[in-house]
């Protein structure tokens, strides 16, 4: 009886809850509507199934429940019935799967005249590569990747050589322009997700993969992975900025040919040495980092994570609110007049001699090791040296109380939250393996053990 | 020669009749005590798999004040509770418990077929999650790649768990699938011949029908899972690459080339999705039967009801691909794989038909068995629509690794199943133990656990609709995900945590009524199937005493228009039954043909 | 009886006794055998699982197809010939003499045991001539297979060995009647799955 009411209530909370529910489908920005129409269909279908069985239930437990000198009917089978029942099954079915399979052959037959890119993924972000003037992408191979080709682009192969290749999570398309994706992967499984666009695709090692939509709205929206690739997966991000044809081309225009990136003058060393003069100020004359100053050791540090740094300070992603000592780096770096000028910079602190930091801090080393093994070490590997790969820094050997300062700041979002920060966001969530700041220290601890 | 009846071990069972306590309860061949030694080994497994739930949902709801989950903690926690529950707790209990309990009584028979591989069975399988809990222990601990151990990601430096934690998961399978072989090979061989006189196959209950087709389900798909998991521990551990391409770990070229991660998926799920009616079907078999017995009416369409456990179990076997519509695979598969799925809708949704037509005109006792089976019509009605979502291929585009694919499987086969074991164990307690159990802590335990588990996964669909991905430590921001999605995370796992804790409830209550509980008599529901009717309550070793029962009926004769109770067992002979004039009828006194 | 019309059947019509003590459906034979039939098709699945991985894993273009050792002929042969001494045995299990039932027997499983020690030595050929598990896909798969189906031959001679010891303990025949015949058509299973192993890792 009570059983009767309560599914009864369930039926109709649940159609409640479903009209009231603020969870929806975010707004479309690719010309899918035809799924979303589909998705429709089936609620429609099996909305009503949920609602007429389960009431009909209900009656059934209400209207038959046991009553005094009642008997049940005896009735093995009715097979009219149950053939009448399958057949208005199926037809619900079909109702749902020929439209299903009628988007899916949409789908699958990419339109003549879809302009290309490719989708490069990797433990644990995006790169993106788009055919050069001449329309087509060169032939790639994981066995190329390096940390200067990335993208493992065959040098040989003359269509690579004016492929645009964004070595960067944010991507751009045209607007009302048919694409279609090319999917690779370096390592492991991941799935290029854009949820405005509604469509989805694993990106294989191994093998290409495709998809295709029409972006219909201009706009910036997150890229996920959705295929679990190890402990990065939550925060593998990316983003796309879906924008007027005009802008696209300019954007594109902006960014490095493969062949470009291949044929960089080598840094100038020396010039960077010339300037070393007032860094040497709180870093120390041979980098080696100068605590009173705050200044944290730089020797040692690869070429291209000072390089990012130096531009994250000039630009303002560092050195925001909070971040004390990051806003008195921030006009530092606004000395380096360009690019040219923040390369040779780093080129000349990676030649400085490395020898290890003096260690300031002290912790659980057993605990600090726990943490680091399970959480820090994918990225930043075993020995602490971290790997261009994944774009994680050197930390074995370097500043201890600066390496407890910045993932205190990434646990207070003081740093890495700013959108141009890319790979800060993830810091931001892998820092929450440390609880508290005994914890950072414990970890400080077992990273002094590296050296 | 005599002819000796096939289901009779008698010369057996003397040899093996235990004396000692150790003989009784340990190295004991009695199919009744194995399948509370294999169902209290998976549900202590699964107790191990609900704590981690509640641990990685604490991680989900409050992100900000949990701090003992740290990332990879949560992956081997999302990783083995997804194992664990699937094929430590869900397989092994149906089959290994259910299957062992129920098959040779309501068959008729004096035990299982091979009753000292049915021994080994059990033994083996503890010692596959013996193997499986080691890998907490280990340097690394657990693997964290997800219970579908997708590689090349399963053993690489990225994953927590990628060496001795995945080495001990696929050696734990690989035991648990010789487990389970010997252990399904006694079922099947059981049903098949040692049946007892009369008893045919269509007068099985379905609840023998369900485990039957599952068992040989299992026994077809888990070879996938090994030929799967003996490739990748080579792959592994000598270096193989029959999985593996050429792949970069850690900015360095591995030393693996060519090999394929889209073929472990193939077999994966040619293992995997049967694997989800191997749950489904013993579940399906155990409700019919309480819904038949409480609702004092045959199973409606018992036929149909056989076809259409024969046609899931058929079907199950060619809609693996439909788990890898995004998988990279050749898209044009879709087209086939969705219609099979679809297909699979029309046989599942009669079984739904026919429980609720058994409903109509019943005479419905609410017991606390029928309180479950009711709830598992609500939710499986629930989780098999949502399905036809996942299923119709172009609606998983937006939908697949979101928390509706996560909602949509709990529902179908995490709830559903679960509830017909609680149906099932209320069911058969008084049987197994001769005792009942507390009827009003029993319908508290129904409440909590039949709403709150809606409350977690009705919402949870809405997650999905809105694009929140599963196997996500932490949500972060993006542009589309509001700030109410993580409030209702925190939600789902408050009715997460009282549902875990409900459980206790139920723990309490079997062990307490075991001694306290009222004396239930032989046949307290007054159910006609063969179990029942058993000279000892609960039975002893060798179930049926001096001689084994004959059977004249089908295990459905409820309300029968004419006779005298409202349900006549199934070793009643014709002559014998009792109508309304023949007042004093004793099952046992029909002897007459069991020693011939 | 049909399982199809085993199965429409309206059973609450059918009422009393049906069937004799073998209840209907049941094979007319032992327990055992049907359980060795069952594990006969479960071993089948693996066995055709293995091979579809084979011919999917072939595609691929890495694959270098491996030259399979000549003495793999010979150590065919000596599995037909274990195959056909345990027929034999079988023979002589269901007629009335007893005579050469210890040659036939023990020798098929000597045999068997024979040609596992040759699939060991063409592994060890093998190693010795640098065709190594990891060097190539194919190489991969020959060790895999030939290592599985050495596997299971093992497990019959477990079962084979426990029924020799009696047999030379001095039992007789019919004792082991059901032993023999389990083990023959186990060894019929097992060369039909090497014969086709064989050709299809020497045809590609």
């Amino acid at each position: 009886m009570a059983l009767a009411v309560v599914i009864f209530l369930l039926v109709i909370g649940s159609v409640v809850f479903h009209f009231a529910s603020p969870w929806w489908f975010t707004n479309i920005a690719a010309d899918w509507g035809t799924i979303d129409l589909t998705i429709y269909i089936t609620f429609w279908v099996t909305g009503a199934v949920f609602v007429l069985v389960n009431l009909f239930m209900a009656y059934c437990v209400w209207k038959f429940r046991q009553k005094e000198g009642h008997k049940a009917v005896y009735e093995p089978e009715n097979v009219k019935l149950e053939m009448g029942l399958s057949i208005f099954t199926t037809i619900g079915v079909i109702a749902m799967l020929a439209p299903g399979l009628f988007v899916w052959a949409q789908f699958v037959n990419v339109p003549e005249g879809a302009a290309e890119y490719e989708v490069l993924a990797q433990q644990w972000q995006w790169q993106f590569r788009y055919p050069g003037a001449d329309g087509l992408l060169g032939a790639a191979d994981t066995g190329f990747v390096s940390e200067s080709n990335p993208f493992g682009i065959n040098p040989a192969d003359p269509d690579g050589q004016d492929d645009v290749v964004v070595n960067d999570p944010e991507m751009h398309l045209p607007l009302n322009q048919p694409v279609k994706a090319l999917l690779r992967s370096n390592d492991v499984l991941h799935n290029y997700t854009v949820a405005q666009f509604r469509v989805k695709m694993d990106l294989v090692p191994g093998l290409t993969s495709y998809i295709w939509f029409d972006p219909t709205e201009a706009g910036t929206y997150d890229i996920l992975c959705e295929e679990l690739c190890g402990i990065g997966h939550f925060v593998m991000r990316g983003s796309v900025v879906v924008e007027p044809l005009a802008e696209f081309d300019a954007w594109l225009a902006a960014q490095p040919t493969f062949a470009e990136t291949q044929s960089m003058a080598a840094p100038n060393v020396a010039a960077g040495q010339a300037q070393y003069a007032l860094c040497a100020t709180c870093h120390g004359t041979q980098g080696e980092g100068i605590q009173t100053m705050n200044g944290p050791k730089l020797a040692g540090q690869a070429a291209w994570y000072t390089e990012r740094q130096l531009k994250y300070f000039k630009e303002g992603v560092r050195g925001g609110d909070g971040d004390t000592n990051g806003q008195a780096m921030a006009p530092m770096a606004q000395v380096l007049a360009d690019d040219a000028a923040i390369r040779n910079m780093a080129a000349y602190i990676a030649t400085l001699p490395d020898t290890p930091a003096q260690t300031t801090v002290s912790g659980d080393v057993d605990n600090g090791q726990h943490i680091y093994d399970r959480n820090c070490a994918a990225c930043h590997l075993d020995n602490g040296d971290g790997t261009w790969y994944t774009d994680a820094p050197r930390l074995a050997g370097m500043s201890d109380w600066y390496f407890v300062t910045q993932i205190s700041n990434f646990r207070a979002g003081i740093r890495g939250l700013h959108r141009s920060d890319d790979y800060g966001e993830q810091m931001v969530q892998m820092a929450t393996a440390m609880a508290d700041l005994e914890e950072i220290e414990d970890v400080a601890a077992y990273i002094n053990t590296l050296r | 020669m005599a002819y000796v009846p096939l289901a009779d071990r008698d010369s057996e069972m003397e040899m093996h009749h235990p004396h000692t306590w150790v003989g009784k309860y340990v190295w004991c061949q009695d199919h009744k005590v194995i399948a509370i030694q294999y169902g209290s080994v998976a549900i202590f497994t699964g107790i191990v798999g609900l704590v981690l739930s509640l641990l990685f949902r604490l991680q989900l709801g409050f992100p900000e004040s949990v701090s003992f989950v740290d990332p990879s903690f949560y992956y081997q926690a999302v990783t083995m509770h997804g194992m664990i529950m699937v094929v430590y707790l869900l397989t092994a209990l149906f089959l290994g418990g259910f299957g062992n309990y129920l098959i040779p009584l309501m068959c008729g028979a004096r035990d299982m077929v091979f009753p000292f591989m049915n021994m080994l069975s059990v033994w083996v399988f503890l010692l596959s999650v013996i193997i499986l809990m080691a890998s907490f222990f280990v340097g690394g601990g657990p693997t964290g790649a997800g219970w579908t151990l997708y590689p090349p990601q399963t053993s690489m430096a990225g994953t927590p768990g990628h060496d001795m934690g995945l080495v001990l998961m696929l050696v734990s399978l690989a035991v648990f699938i010789v487990a389970f072989t010997m252990g399904g090979l006694n079922y099947v061989v059981t049903v098949l011949q040692y049946r007892c006189r009369g008893m045919t196959m269509m007068r099985l209950p379905l609840s023998v029908w369900g485990i039957f087709v599952a068992t040989i389900l299992g026994l077809f798909a888990f070879p996938a899972l090994l030929v799967a998991a003996v490739m990748m521990l080579f792959d592994t551990l000598l270096g193989t690459s029959f999985f593996m391409p050429a792949i970069i770990e850690s900015g360095q070229a591995m030393d693996y080339d060519g090999g394929s991660p889209i073929l472990f998926q193939h077999l994966f799920w040619f293992f995997g999705h049967p694997e989800v009616y191997i749950v489904a079907l013993p579940a399906f078999g155990l409700v019919s039967d309480v819904l038949s017995c409480h609702a004092r009416k045959n199973i409606f369409g018992y036929r149909m009801m056989v076809w259409a456990i024969i046609a899931i179990g058929g079907l199950s076997f060619i809609v693996w691909a439909h788990h890898m519509y995004v998988s990279g695979m050749n898209p044009y598969f879709g087209f086939f794989f969705a219609t099979t799925t679809l297909i699979i809708a029309v046989p599942t949704a009669l079984k739904v038909y026919n429980w609720v037509l058994t409903l109509w005109e019943g005479d419905i006792r609410m017991n606390v068995p029928m309180y479950f089976a009711i709830g598992f019509i609500f939710t499986f009605i629930h989780g098999g629509l949502t399905g036809l979502f996942l299923g119709n291929v172009v609606i998983d585009l937006p939908l697949s690794d979101t928390y509706f694919v996560v909602a949509h499987f709990h529902m179908v086969m995490g709830v559903s199943p679960v509830l017909v074991v609680f149906a099932a164990i209320y069911h058969w307690y008084p049987k197994m133990s001769g005792r009942m159990y507390h009827e009003g802590i029993a319908k508290l335990h129904f409440w909590l656990t039949f709403l709150g588990t809606y409350a977690i996964y009705l919402p949870m669909h809405y997650l999905g609709f809105l694009g929140v991905p599963r196997r996500y430590y932490a949500l972060g921001t993006t542009d589309f995900i509001p700030q109410s999605a993580q409030d209702l995370n925190a939600a789902i796992t408050v009715a997460a945590l009282i549902v875990g804790v409900s459980q206790l409830l139920f723990f309490f209550n079997i062990i307490w009524s075991l001694r306290f509980g009222e004396k239930a008599g032989p046949n307290p529901w007054g159910a006609a199937s063969l179990e029942w009717q058993t000279p000892e309550t609960p039975p002893v070793h060798g179930n049926w005493g001096d001689s084994l029962p004959t059977v004249y009926r089908w295990a459905y004769d409820y309300s029968v228009p004419g006779a005298h109770e409202d349900f006549i067992p199934q070793n009643t002979p014709e002559s014998e039954e009792p109508t309304v004039q023949e007042e004093h009828f004793n099952p046992d006194q029909d002897d007459s043909l069991a020693n011939v | 009886m049909s399982f199809f019309k085993n199965i429409t059947n309206k059973s609450w019509e059918r009422k009393g006794i049906i069937g004799g003590l073998k209840p209907e459906g049941a094979f007319d034979t032992s327990p055992e055998k049907v359980a060795l039939s069952f594990f006969l098709v479960v071993a089948t699945v693996v066995f055709s699982l293995f091979t579809v991985s084979y011919f999917i894993r072939m595609e691929l273009p890495d694959w270098q197809p491996l030259t399979e050792p000549a003495q793999l002929w010979f150590n065919t042969g000596l599995l037909v010939a274990s195959s056909i001494l345990f027929q034999w045995a079988r023979t002589i299990a269901n007629s009335d003499s007893p005579r050469n039932i210890k040659t036939a027997f023990i020798g098929g499983g000597v045999l068997a045991i024979l040609f596992i020690v040759g699939q060991l030595v063409t592994w060890g050929n093998l190693q010795d001539a640098g065709f190594y598990m990891t060097s190539n896909p194919a190489n991969s798969f020959y060790y895999l297979l030939t290592g599985v189906h050495g596997i299971h031959l093992l497990g019959g001679l477990w079962v084979w060995s426990k029924s020799s010891i009696r047999l030379v303990s001095g039992s007789e025949p019919q004792e082991i009647k059901l032993s023999i015949e389990l083990c023959t058509l186990y060894w019929h299973f097992l060369l039909v799955v090497w014969l086709v192993l064989f050709a299809i890792l020497s045809n590609t």
